[in-house]
Parts: structure tokens; C-alpha cells; sequence
């Protein structure tokens, strides 16, 4: 009885080692004084901003992937979170058979393989929309689609938690349904509407498949691509210290969101707060 | 007075939702349509390019009809066979790998419960082709693992390049995460007193395992997999990461290929709508499965 627990224990153990150890290294190596990305040959920030050729900060084009990434995912927060914040309180509020027509259309692209909605899109921006250009303008357009998605699911579940009791006060007090919004409930939204913009952030420098698919060539290639385009040739540890540098920003993405969601949690008087919202960041 | 409040605040809501939905409308549902209409469409003779056929009626179904000939008898035909088989066995390597760990965290993991719970979101949070990129690191020639297999009997090779187990391991790798999470959440849910009535009625550990846990655990176990299947039938980097050889090309891969290399799309839409079926059936299979048992349930 008692060894039961033990083997799984260290099963489990063993498992979070794997999942962890590679990534790991690959920190570890961004961090090497030579050349190589398998042979440790001493500690320096050489392949970050030491080194005057192929630095991060010297190479143009880990450069430009580095600030592609960034300007899409802030372009992506941008547009994704209002069109994300509508969608969530009309569907949500408004009840009707368009309502939950339009509720299962956004759960698609969550279930869609995203080389399907990346073909997709690829194939009507290229022959259909002449509006719309391969490269950021369409990388964008990829990016806020799939990412409403997530916007709509964190906004919705507040929204369920807050109820409608609060808005339909403030209209019998005589305020109209649109200031009942803006007064009412978008301030009682405001953190939950944060902290999918931190999630949109977060999916969108990870993403590859869309960015890669829309993507013009090198002047459009985000970090990801980056990475992709050169992980097999001879790239020095500056591509490790590019994707460390993405790491950090994903895991102090994800600091932020567990923070908000415990303050959350803990001003609806819930004593579990921190394991709960553990719970909340699992579900997504 | 009523009524017309109701009626305002329905064109409220509707007013909210509606930018939202015309995105979606417009880059997400014509989108998809369009797949059909270049797959059914002509070509242009001249510059070789698609020309999309918006009109059902004047469809033209050849292409599609020689494309579905190469994958029922010619070439096509073995990278779906293999896409489904790597699929399989990843899936597979999930469940033998995450279905212990997620048992462990949601009922045994006592006081390091939190812990480990952060240690399961965090491989979500960090990139994809950040993980691949540590086992680029680690299987090249030179690498700390290549170094290490090379010591076992037929370990030295070079592991990046046409080597199945290679790609199957690194889709287990890449999504296992995926699995984990929804499993747990299902784990979590099971109502120990359960558990604790099956031991007292004289059920061994095991027993109760078997017979109460893993049945309960079973819907959370089929969604799961169906979580994690969807994206590995699209996924072609981590096989071209990890293998790059014709050996062991994906349905992804091809239609890549087709789409970004070849003056075919037509080719490539038409293969999108081919995996878009299948992935259809087994996505029905699964609504249908859970709907058996939710009038299991309610009955």
C-alpha cells in the first residue's frame, strides 16, 4: 500500500525533470563563452550583448525578430481585448439562438488545428483579400483570431462570477444599459480584462504556425520563426539567449496573471485563493 | 416601458458583440470557405496561380478527385497512414506518461500539491519552439544525449535526421502537457468518499482503482486525448525540427509544402479539406461519446 505512492511519486518526479532539463540546458547554453551549443566551455553574456557580430543586441536580424515579436503581440493586446471584451459581454448577456450560434463559431478555433485556420487565412489573403498583406497586417489578423478566443473564455468567467444582479441595480436606479457598463461592470471586469491582455501577450510571442504561415520573408519573421528558420544550421548560443530572453517574458507574463487572478479570488473573500486560481490557470 | 428597455438592451448587447463577430466572420468563417473555393476553383494558366470559384455551382471537382486518388492509391496515401500511426503512438506515449502523473498530483501529492500543479502549467507557458530547441540542443551529434545514447547497442546515429522514434518522442514531449491538465482537472473532481467506500466494502487499492477511479476518470481520459490528437495531426515543425527527411513527412508537411513551394495550392486546399474531415469525424466521435455519457448520467 504504502509503495504504491512511492513509485509514483518518483514516476512524477522523473517526469518533471524531463519536462524541465531540456529547456534548461538550452538557458544553460545561452550563457556559454564559446561557439558551441553542445560543448560548456565557461560562463559570459557574450551571445546577449558581449559579442560585436552576433549578439543579440549586435545581430540585426535576431534584432528585428525580437522586436517583430514584441510589436505584434502589443498590436495583438491592442485590437484582441476590446473586440474580445464585446464579444464576452453581449454573448454572455444577450439571449438568444444568434448568441449561442455566434458561442460555439468561438469555440472552433480552439479545437482547429492552427495549421488549418493558418492555410486558411494564407490561402484567402493571397488570392482573395487584396486588402490585406502578407506579413504583419495579416500575421495581426491571424494572431487576434485565435486569441479572441481566450479573451472571451477569461471575460466570460468573471462575468458568470459577477452576475447580472449588479447591472440590473443600476438600471433600476436610472442609469441606461450602456452606463450600467461602463459605470458597473467594466470596472468590476478591469482585472480580469488585464489579465487576458497579459494571456494574449503571452500566446502571441509564442506562436509560430500563424506567424510563420503570414509571414513576407526575413523582414517579417518573428522570434519564433527565428528560431525555426535556424535551430538545424550552425546558429551560435545567441538563438538559445533569443529564446531565453522570450522565456522570461512568458514566465513573467504568467507571474502577472497568477497575481491578478489571487487578488481576484481573494476580494471575493476565497480562502483558497492561490491554489484556486492554480486551478483557473489549469483549466485554460 | 418594459418591453422597449428589454428591446435597448438586446441592441446593447448586440452592439458589443457585433465588431467581434464580424472579425470573426470575416477571418475565420470566410477563411474557411475559401479553402473550398481555391480546392474546387480553376487555375490560372498563365501565372500558375489559384483562382479562387466562390459559386458552389460552377465547382470544379477534378483536382480534388486526383489529389483524393493519390492519397487512396498513391503517395499521398502512406504520410496519412503515417500522420495517423505517429499520432497513435504519441497519444499513446501520453497517456502512459501523463496519465500516472496527473493521478499522483490530483489524489497522492499531499502537501507538494501546489507545487506541482505550478510545475504541470509552467511547460504551457513556455514557448514550443523553445522546448524543441532544447532537444535540438541535446540529440544533435554533439549534443549531451546524443553523447549518452551513443553508448547503448544501435544509440549511434545521427538522431535528427529520418528517425521515426525520434519524432514520436518529440510529439509526446511537445503536447503531454496538454494531456495532463485536462485530466487533472477530471482526477480532481472524483469524490474520494467514493474511493473510500469501495475500500470498505473489502476492494483491494488496486481494485479500487480500476474499478472506480478509471472509470469515473474516463471521459476527462478520452478528452484528453482527443485534446491533444486535433493539434498533432496539423503539427509539421516538430517533425521537421526533429527529423527534416521525406522518411517521416506528415499530412502538415505536405500541405506546407504544397502551399508555400509549389505553384499548387490547389493541391494543399484540397488536402486542408481532406484532414479537415477526418479531424471532423473524430471530433463527432467524441461529441457523440459524451453525449452517451451524460444520459448515462441523467438517467
Amino acid at each position: 500500500m504504502k509503495s504504491k505512492p512511492k513509485l509514483l511519486a518518483s514516476f512524477t518526479a522523473l517526469y518533471v525533470l524531463w519536462s524541465m532539463l531540456p529547456v534548461a540546458i538550452a538557458v544553460l547554453f545561452s550563457f556559454n563563452s564559446g561557439r558551441s551549443r553542445s560543448t560548456w566551455q565557461g560562463f559570459s553574456l557574450r551571445w546577449y550583448w558581449g559579442d560585436p557580430f552576433s549578439s543579440v543586441w549586435h545581430d540585426d536580424s535576431l534584432l528585428r525578430a525580437l522586436r517583430n515579436s514584441l510589436v505584434l503581440a502589443v498590436l495583438t493586446i491592442l485590437v484582441a481585448t476590446p473586440l474580445g471584451v464585446g464579444l464576452a459581454l453581449g454573448l454572455t448577456r444577450w439571449r438568444g439562438k444568434p448568441a449561442r450560434v455566434a458561442n460555439g463559431i468561438l469555440l472552433l478555433p480552439l479545437v482547429t488545428p492552427e495549421l488549418v485556420v493558418g492555410t486558411a487565412l494564407f490561402l484567402v489573403v493571397t488570392n482573395s483579400y487584396a486588402f490585406l498583406d502578407l506579413g504583419r497586417p495579416a500575421q495581426l489578423v491571424g494572431h487576434v483570431t485565435f486569441s479572441l478566443s481566450y479573451v472571451v473564455i477569461v471575460v466570460r468567467g468573471r462575468l458568470l462570477s459577477i452576475g447580472p444582479d449588479l447591472e440590473e441595480a443600476a438600471r433600476d436606479l436610472g442609469a441606461s444599459p450602456f452606463q450600467a457598463v461602463r459605470m458597473v461592470i467594466l470596472p468590476l471586469l478591469t482585472p480580469a480584462i488585464f489579465a487576458s491582455a497579459v494571456l494574449v501577450f503571452a500566446t502571441s510571442i509564442d506562436d509560430f504556425v500563424a506567424s510563420s504561415l503570414l509571414s513576407s520573408g526575413a523582414g517579417s519573421e518573428t522570434v519564433p520563426v527565428k528560431i525555426y528558420g535556424s535551430v538545424r544550421g550552425g546558429a551560435t548560443p545567441a538563438l538559445n539567449a533569443l529564446a531565453t530572453i522570450m522565456l522570461s517574458l512568458s514566465m513573467l507574463a504568467l507571474v502577472v496573471v497568477f497575481a491578478i487572478m489571487r487578488v481576484m479570488r481573494r476580494r471575493q473573500g476565497d480562502a483558497n485563493a492561490g491554489e484556486n486560481s492554480l486551478k483557473e490557470l489549469a483549466s485554460w | 416601458m418594459a418591453r422597449r428597455s428589454r428591446q435597448s438592451l438586446n441592441t446593447l448587447w448586440l452592439g458589443l458583440a457585433a465588431p467581434g463577430m464580424a472579425w470573426m466572420a470575416l477571418f475565420f468563417i470566410v477563411p474557411f470557405y475559401s479553402v473550398a473555393a481555391v480546392a474546387f476553383g480553376q487555375v490560372d494558366p498563365i501565372r500558375q496561380s489559384a483562382v479562387p470559384e466562390w459559386n458552389p455551382r460552377f465547382w470544379d471537382f477534378t483536382l480534388f478527385t486526383d489529389v483524393m486518388d493519390r492519397v487512396v492509391n498513391g503517395d499521398l496515401g502512406t504520410v496519412f497512414i503515417r500522420t495517423a500511426l505517429y499520432v497513435v503512438l504519441a497519444v499513446a506515449g501520453c497517456v502512459v506518461v501523463g496519465y500516472p502523473v496527473a493521478y499522483f498530483v490530483s489524489r497522492e501529492a499531499g502537501k507538494w500539491r501546489a507545487t506541482l500543479l505550478v510545475l504541470m502549467i509552467l511547460p504551457y507557458w513556455v514557448s514550443y519552439l523553445m522546448r524543441m530547441l532544447g532537444w535540438v540542443n541535446l540529440l544533435q551529434p554533439q549534443g549531451w544525449m546524443a553523447q549518452l545514447l551513443s553508448h547503448l547497442p544501435a544509440g549511434d546515429r545521427n538522431w535528427l535526421s529520418g528517425q521515426p522514434i525520434t519524432v514520436v518522442f518529440g510529439l509526446v514531449y511537445g503536447y503531454v502537457p496538454f494531456f495532463i491538465l485536462p485530466l487533472y482537472a477530471t482526477l480532481d473532481r472524483i469524490d474520494g468518499r467514493l474511493l473510500e467506500a469501495a475500500r470498505d466494502l473489502g476492494a483491494t487499492s488496486r481494485q479500487a482503482f480500476w474499478r472506480v477511479t478509471l472509470p469515473l476518470s474516463r471521459q476527462g481520459l478520452i478528452a484528453a486525448c482527443v485534446i491533444t490528437a486535433l493539434p498533432m495531426v496539423g503539427d509539421y515543425y516538430t517533425n521537421n525540427l526533429l527529423s527534416a527527411s521525406p522518411r517521416t513527412e506528415m499530412v502538415g508537411n505536405q500541405i506546407v509544402f504544397f502551399l508555400q513551394q509549389t505553384t499548387q495550392p490547389q493541391v494543399g486546399a484540397s488536402l486542408v479539406l481532406m484532414l479537415s474531415a477526418a479531424l471532423l469525424v473524430v471530433m463527432a466521435g467524441y461529441l457523440v461519446s459524451v453525449n452517451r455519457a451524460q444520459k448515462l448520467v441523467t438517467r
